[in-house]
C-alpha cells in the first residue's frame, strides 16, 4: 500500500494512499473515477466520473451513436478509436460490434436501414429507408448499428464503394455533429488517461522543496541571460 | 471562375461561430481534469482549473481575433 506524503508550505501535509496502484489504474481505465473510489478518494472520483463521462456521452449523443466504432481496415482506418478506447468500458461495445460485423454479419442494436449501393434508383443508394421512400423494397439493406462500423463495408462485392459512401452519408446527415461528436469522445478518452495516471502515481503536486529548486533554476537562467546581453 | 478569397474565409470564420460554442464545455472539462491531476484538495483544484480555463479562453480569443482581423486585409 504505497502512501505518498506531500509536504505543504503551510498547514498539514497532503497524504494520498494509492492502495494497489496497478488495480487502481485498471479500475480507473475500466470506468472513469472507479480507481479513485477504490483508493477512497471520493471527491476526485466523482469529479473525474462526471467530467469524463458527460463529455463522452454528450459526444456519443450528438454523433447519434455512430462516432465511436472500431475499424482498422485499409480505406477506413478509424485511428480515433484508439483515443476513444481510453474511456474504458463505455467504448467496448464498439469492439463487440466490430467482431459481429467482421465477416459481413449484421450489427447488434440496429439504428436504421439503408438502400444498398446497387439499388435500382441510384440517387437513393445509401439513403435511409423511410416509409415514404421505401416503395415496398424488401431486398438486402445496409444496416447502421449503434457503435458499429459503417454498414455494408465488409461485403466483398461492394467493398470499396459502400465503405466510403456509408461513412460519407453519416458525415452529410450529421453535418458538423459527426466531427464534434468524434472530438468530444476522443477528448474524453484522452482525459481518462490523465485520470489513470493520477490513480497510478498520485497527483503531480509541486512540493515547497521542488518549487524552491525551480525558482533557483529560473534565477540562474535569468542571470546567465543578463550576462550574455551585456 | 469562382476563386476563394480572404472575404470568403472571413465569412467562413463567422459562420463557424455556433461551432465555437462547443469549445466552452471542453475548456471547462479539460481544465477541471487537468487541475485534478495537479492537486488533491478540491479548492486548489477549482482555483487551478479556473486559472487554466481563463488562460485557454484568452488564448483562443486572441487567435480568433487575429484571424478575424486578417479577414479585413483584402
Amino acid at each position: 500500500m504505497p502512501e505518498i506524503v506531500y509536504p505543504q508550505e503551510s498547514g498539514e501535509p497532503v497524504v494520498v494512499d494509492l492502495q494497489d496502484p496497478y488495480w487502481a489504474a485498471f479500475f480507473a481505465w475500466v470506468w472513469p473515477g472507479a480507481g479513485h473510489f477504490y483508493q477512497r478518494r471520493f471527491a476526485k472520483g466523482f469529479l473525474f466520473m462526471i467530467c469524463i463521462l458527460s463529455t463522452y456521452f454528450f459526444g456519443l449523443g450528438i454523433g447519434q451513436g455512430r462516432v465511436v466504432y472500431a475499424s482498422f481496415k485499409p480505406g477506413n482506418l478509424r485511428w480515433q478509436f484508439v483515443c476513444q478506447l481510453g474511456v474504458g468500458a463505455p467504448a467496448l461495445p464498439a469492439i463487440i460490434q466490430s467482431m459481429k460485423t467482421k465477416k459481413g454479419g449484421d450489427p447488434y442494436w440496429i439504428l436504421c436501414e439503408r438502400f444498398p449501393a446497387d439499388y435500382r434508383n441510384s440517387s437513393l443508394a445509401f439513403h435511409k429507408i423511410t416509409p415514404e421512400n421505401s416503395n415496398g423494397y424488401s431486398g438486402e439493406t445496409i444496416k447502421d448499428g449503434f457503435m458499429a462500423p459503417p454498414g455494408g463495408m465488409n461485403k466483398p462485392k461492394a467493398r470499396s464503394r459502400v465503405q466510403t459512401d456509408t461513412l460519407g452519408r453519416w458525415h452529410f446527415e450529421g453535418k458538423h455533429y459527426f466531427e464534434m461528436g468524434t472530438l468530444f469522445t476522443v477528448i474524453a478518452g484522452l482525459l481518462n488517461l490523465l485520470a489513470v495516471y493520477d490513480a497510478f502515481c498520485g497527483p503531480a503536486i509541486i512540493t515547497p522543496a521542488q518549487r524552491e529548486m525551480l525558482e533557483t533554476k529560473k534565477k540562474k537562467k535569468n542571470k546567465k541571460n543578463k550576462k550574455n546581453k551585456k | 471562375m469562382n476563386v476563394f478569397s480572404i472575404t470568403d474565409f472571413d465569412g467562413l470564420l463567422l459562420a463557424a461561430i455556433p461551432q465555437i460554442w462547443y469549445a466552452l464545455p471542453l475548456i471547462v472539462v479539460v481544465s477541471l481534469v487537468y487541475g485534478a491531476t495537479r492537486h488533491e484538495n478540491l479548492r486548489e483544484i477549482l482555483a487551478h482549473s479556473m486559472r487554466n480555463a481563463i488562460w485557454c479562453f484568452g488564448f483562443m480569443s486572441i487567435i480568433f481575433f487575429l484571424i478575424w482581423i486578417a479577414g479585413f486585409w483584402n
